[in-house]
Order: C-alpha cells, then sequence, then structure tokens
C-alpha cells in the first residue's frame, strides 16, 4: 500500500505546485518592474512650460527644455519659408505622413501652427544627439537650410523633415503645444492652461 | 614526540581536520588547484583568464573605495568625481586604477577569447564554458556601459542616450522600454541612480557569479591546451594526466610572473597616461553633461568602437541596432558553426587561418573606423569590413569543412 505511489497524482500535484509559484513569481515582478517606470515626480516635472517668442528676429531660435528634453523654438523669415517647397523631393516624408511625430495640427510642410513658429524636440530620430543649426543654403546642391545631426550626419530641413538616405528614419518630433497668447507658446499641451 | 611525527603524516589533522569535517576545505583545494592538471605545454596565451580574475578583483575592491566618495546624483556626479581627484587622499590614484582597470579588463577579455579561437577552445566538450563566458562578456560590457555614465560628463550624457535610443528601434515596444530603462523622459538624475545601482550591486554579483560558474565548468571538463589534444585521454598508473601538471604550484608561479609583468604595464598607464591619448578618459568627459549641447565628436570608450562602427555602417536605424547586436551575439554560436574535426589552429589549413586572420584585421579596423567621424570614406570601409566580420562566422560551417587539416598528435607537443 505505501509502496503504491499513484504517479499521475503526483505529477498532478508537482504540475500544480510549478504554476501556482511560477505564477505568484510573475505577480511578485510586477513592482519591480512597474517602479522602473517614470515615477510620478518625474512626470510632474513634465509639465508644460511657457515661452515667450515675440522678442524673436526671423532666422533666430532658441532652444528650450521641455521634460528634461531639447526643444527648439525657431522663427523662421518669410525667405526661410519659401524654401521649403525646394527641397521637398530630398525628402523622406515631406508632408508628415507618420503620425507618430507630430500632432494632427502640424501635419503640413510648415509642420506648425503658425508657419513663422516651428516647435520641434531637439534630438535626432536616430540616436538622440542633438542636431546643430545649420541654417545658410549650400554648398551642396540639396541642402536648403536646416538641421544637420553631427553624430551620424542625419539631416533635416527648415521643418525638421528628415532626407532620404539619412540614418535618422522620421521627421524631427513636433511637441504638443499651443499658443495662449499671440506670442507665448506652451509647449506640452495642445489644450487647457498650466 | 612519537605522537607528533605520525599526525605530520596524515593529510587531515587538528584544525584542518576539524574544518573538513563541516566543510570541503581540503576537498576544493584539491579539485581546484593542487590536483586540477592542466596541459604543462600552456604558454603566452593562457595566462588571460587569470588576468581577467586579477583584473575583477581589482576593480571590485577599487570600486568599492570610489563608492565611498562618489555621490550619485545629477547635481553632485561631476564634482564628486573631481572631489576624488583633488581632494581625497591618493583618490586619484584608486579612480585611475578603476578607469584604467576597466580598459584592462576588455583587453584581457579580448585576448582570452582570441585564446579560444586560436586553439579550439569552444569546441566540444567546452561548449558551455563559451557559452558562459560570452554571458560574462554581456556582464561586463553592460557594466561597463552603465560605470561610464557615473561621471556625468558630456561622453557619459550623450553615450548613454545613444546607446539607450538603441532600444527605441524595436518596433511597437522600443519607445515604452527606453522610458522604462531611463525611468524619465530623458536621461536625468533618475537614470543616473538607477545605473550606479546597477553598476555596484547588479551587475557585479551578475558576473562573480558567472566567474564561479565558468571555473566549475572549465574545471569539471579540463582546460584545452595548444595542441587542441585532451590530456585526460593519456593517464598514468596514478590516474594523473602524462602530459597534465598541477595548477598549483606549477600553473599558479607561471601565472604569477604574467601578474607582475601585467602590472608593469597596467602601472605605467595608470601613472603616465591615465586617459591613454583620449583612448580610456575622453577628453569630453572632463566638461559636465549638457542637456543642450551634442559634443562634436561622439564616440564610445575604445573596446565598444568595433561594434558602434558597424551601427553606423548601416543607413538604417532598427537594421543598424540588429546588425550591432547580431555581431555581439553572434561568437556564442561558434561552437556549433565551426565544423572542422581539429581544434587547434596549429593542425588547420590556410582556409581557417585566413579566416581568423581577416576577422582579426576587420575587427581591429572596426574599432578605429569606430572613433572615425561617420563620413563618406569611412562608411564605406565600416561596410566593407562588416561584411567580413559576419562573413567569418555566417561561412564558418562552408569553410571548416573544406579545409585541409593535418593529422593531430596523440600528444602534446612540448619542448621542454
Amino acid at each position: 500500500m505505501t509502496d503504491d505511489v499513484d504517479r499521475n497524482r503526483r505529477h498532478f500535484l508537482a504540475v500544480a505546485t510549478a504554476v501556482t509559484g511560477g505564477a505568484g513569481i510573475a505577480l511578485a515582478s510586477i513592482p519591480f518592474i512597474s517602479s522602473l517606470k517614470p515615477s510620478a515626480r518625474a512626470e510632474a516635472l513634465g509639465a508644460p512650460v511657457e515661452i515667450a517668442v515675440g522678442s524673436l528676429e526671423p532666422g533666430e531660435m532658441v532652444r528650450v527644455i521641455w521634460r528634461g528634453r531639447l526643444v527648439f523654438v525657431l522663427r523662421r523669415s518669410e525667405e526661410m519659408l519659401a524654401r521649403l517647397s525646394s527641397v521637398t523631393e530630398y525628402l523622406d516624408d515631406p508632408d508628415s505622413l507618420n503620425p507618430d511625430q507630430q500632432p494632427r495640427f502640424a501635419v503640413n510642410q510648415f509642420r506648425s501652427l503658425k508657419p513663422e513658429f516651428l516647435v520641434v524636440e531637439g534630438s535626432c530620430t536616430h540616436l538622440g544627439c542633438a542636431p546643430l543649426e545649420e541654417f545658410q543654403v549650400g554648398p551642396a546642391a540639396d541642402w536648403f537650410g536646416g538641421f544637420f545631426c553631427p553624430c551620424h550626419g542625419s539631416k533635416f530641413d527648415l521643418s525638421g523633415r528628415v532626407y532620404k538616405g539619412v540614418p535618422a528614419p522620421t521627421n524631427l518630433r513636433v511637441p504638443p503645444y499651443r499658443f495662449i497668447q499671440d506670442d507665448v507658446i506652451m509647449i506640452g499641451a495642445e489644450s487647457g492652461t498650466a | 614526540m612519537a605522537r607528533i611525527e605520525s599526525e605530520i603524516g596524515t593529510p587531515k589533522g587538528g584544525f584542518i581536520k576539524w574544518i573538513d569535517d563541516r566543510f570541503p576545505l581540503t576537498k576544493t583545494m584539491k579539485h581546484h588547484a593542487t590536483e586540477y592538471y592542466a596541459a604543462k605545454s600552456f604558454n603566452f596565451w593562457y595566462v588571460f583568464g587569470v588576468l581577467a580574475t586579477v583584473v575583477l578583483v581589482m576593480q571590485l575592491v577599487t570600486g568599492i573605495y570610489l563608492t565611498m566618495s562618489y555621490k550619485p546624483s545629477a547635481a553632485e556626479a561631476f564634482a564628486s568625481v573631481e572631489y576624488i581627484m583633488r581632494d581625497v587622499e591618493l583618490g586619484w590614484l584608486i579612480r585611475y586604477m578603476h578607469s584604467t582597470g576597466a580598459s584592462a579588463f576588455f583587453i584581457v577579455v579580448y585576448l582570452h577569447m582570441f585564446r579560444a579561437m586560436l586553439y579550439g577552445s569552444y569546441k566540444k566538450p567546452r561548449e558551455l564554458i563559451w557559452i558562459i563566458g560570452m554571458f560574462i562578456f554581456f556582464a561586463l560590457m553592460a557594466e561597463a556601459f552603465a560605470g561610464y555614465l557615473l561621471p556625468w560628463g558630456q561622453m557619459s550624457y550623450w553615450g548613454a542616450q545613444v546607446i539607450i535610443s538603441l532600444f527605441g528601434a524595436i518596433p511597437v515596444i522600443g519607445e515604452t522600454l527606453v522610458e522604462y530603462i531611463r525611468g524619465d523622459y530623458s536621461i536625468s538624475d533618475i537614470t543616473l541612480n538607477r545605473f550606479f545601482a546597477l553598476h555596484v550591486i547588479a551587475l557585479p554579483m551578475a558576473l562573480i557569479a558567472l566567474v564561479f560558474v565558468h571555473i566549475v565548468a572549465l574545471h569539471e571538463v579540463g582546460s584545452n591546451n595548444p595542441d587542441g589534444v585532451e590530456i585526460k585521454d593519456h593517464k598514468g598508473p596514478d590516474g594523473v594526466p602524462l602530459d597534465g601538471v598541477a595548477f598549483h604550484p606549477y600553473h599558479t608561479s607561471q601565472d604569477l610572473v604574467a601578474i607582475v609583468v601585467f602590472l608593469m604595464f597596467f602601472c605605467g598607464v595608470v601613472f603616465f597616461a591615465p586617459e591613454m591619448g583620449g583612448y580610456f578618459l575622453e577628453y569630453a568627459n572632463f566638461d559636465p553633461a549638457d542637456t543642450r549641447v551634442t559634443p562634436e565628436h561622439i564616440q564610445p570608450v575604445w573596446y565598444f568602437t568595433p561594434f558602434y562602427a558597424m551601427l553606423r555602417a548601416v543607413p538604417d536605424k532598427l537594421i543598424g541596432a540588429m546588425t550591432m547586436g547580431a555581431a555581439v551575439l553572434l561568437p556564442m554560436f561558434l561552437p556549433w558553426l565551426d565544423r572542422s574535426r581539429v581544434k587547434s589552429i596549429r593542425y588547420r589549413g590556410w582556409l581557417y587561418k585566413s579566416a581568423l586572420g581577416i576577422f582579426t584585421a576587420s575587427f581591429l579596423i572596426l574599432g578605429w573606423l569606430g572613433t572615425q567621424p561617420a563620413t563618406g570614406f569611412f562608411v564605406m570601409l565600416a561596410r566593407i569590413f562588416t561584411t567580413l566580420y559576419f562573413g567569418f562566422f555566417l561561412l564558418m560551417p562552408y569553410y571548416t569543412v573544406i579545409d585541409k587539416t593535418k593529422p593531430v598528435p596523440e600528444r602534446v607537443i612540448w619542448h621542454g
């Protein structure tokens, strides 16, 4: 009787124990994984920032930090805006069809709310380096001014649209923003107040 | 008097016996040192395993002392490293030992891995030793990467930015994964703090555990030798391999010489060229991290540059990241890619010898290319050598089969 082991029953119990233990370990891992997420404080520090753009000269750019990220705010001159049509043929996504890279209001050739003001994240979509401002035209035939990433040579036009054949896969990201006054931009929210 | 003499003759007595009854001290010493037999024909290439252990211990000790003065916060990290360099008594020495130790670690580990490729040490029955070794290599890369963020200099910050962004290339989960790694929307104080935890606790523990398992596996199977013959196939009447000598005292005394020579070079670097012309400590890292400006030439420390060159050789983010990942992972499959019947390069044909030569040259040239700007000609070179690097591994099942091998001797060749 005592030597008579019910192997099926023993096997069932072993599997049941392993499954229960496995489920326990999986559940116990939740706090460890979720603690890796941006904390409440990190989210709070990610609150919108306001920037007065009235004093910017045409062709002048300021660098703003939002959520610890670099954001470029460029006031484009009429002449710069005119160049945006010339460069189209060299671009990978001239019409901003990739929906992840900008809010819907920026799906246009200017990639902005007001054509004059460009607001883009200063983080190359390749590996996150900060692109340099190269706003003058030339010397290369396809260069109409824009942003150049020194790390791996990605190129973007004056609307932050990526060139063909560079390592960066997408246009520079346009953060959510809105004008809370005619000359004050709030970066980080499309609606509501800070 | 007679009683004492009789005790001298017994292997275990008194205190040692008391321990041995409770803990396998003598047994372990015998198994791993005094009765662990390795070929007497070991050459220069066989010192790097021991050297890697020496460097590991040195990194642990200097690391503990650096932790006593370092502050893992974005506001204080850079200043606390300067404090170690200027105000802590001999702090500069401890820090330079640690920073030079990181480079030394990769030098000896790369040479240790190259030894395995020379003499087929990864081949049956040592596949698992090789795989565990590759895991040590991965842990070491992670350890070095996490450690490089801690000084919070410009290259720390932007290097981490670039490498963490690589995970963003993974479809669907990429962006979320990046946020989980950083713990923030950008590299911040939070990221620095958790990298500190990984660098001083999690990864060193993993490294020590893996090294332990690596050695246990090695001592189970036995060490390879420059002829790639199994010394256990020819044992004397006492059961000791005829071509083997005990690890202690024979190999240990040989290793001691290697350690002294190594430390001479090591001290030379620590005292006279701790920055090694910008290769061991990059000049851009003498500026504190600045979110607004990327350094003009961004490059990892030299030990990552071969893989970095491969990343830059591909004009597509996802494929570039995959190429880099594959380049790091591929050596793990060597035991199965290599179909040759012989282990050692001494008995291989010209095909494998040329392939290994091309591979070594490609790896070194890619390492150099990774330090150069990613412009036209350099990118073209990087593509050529990336192809050769992958060719070495992926074509291996073919050329190792058709390669003409020489007959392998029964016993090790030894000119003693």
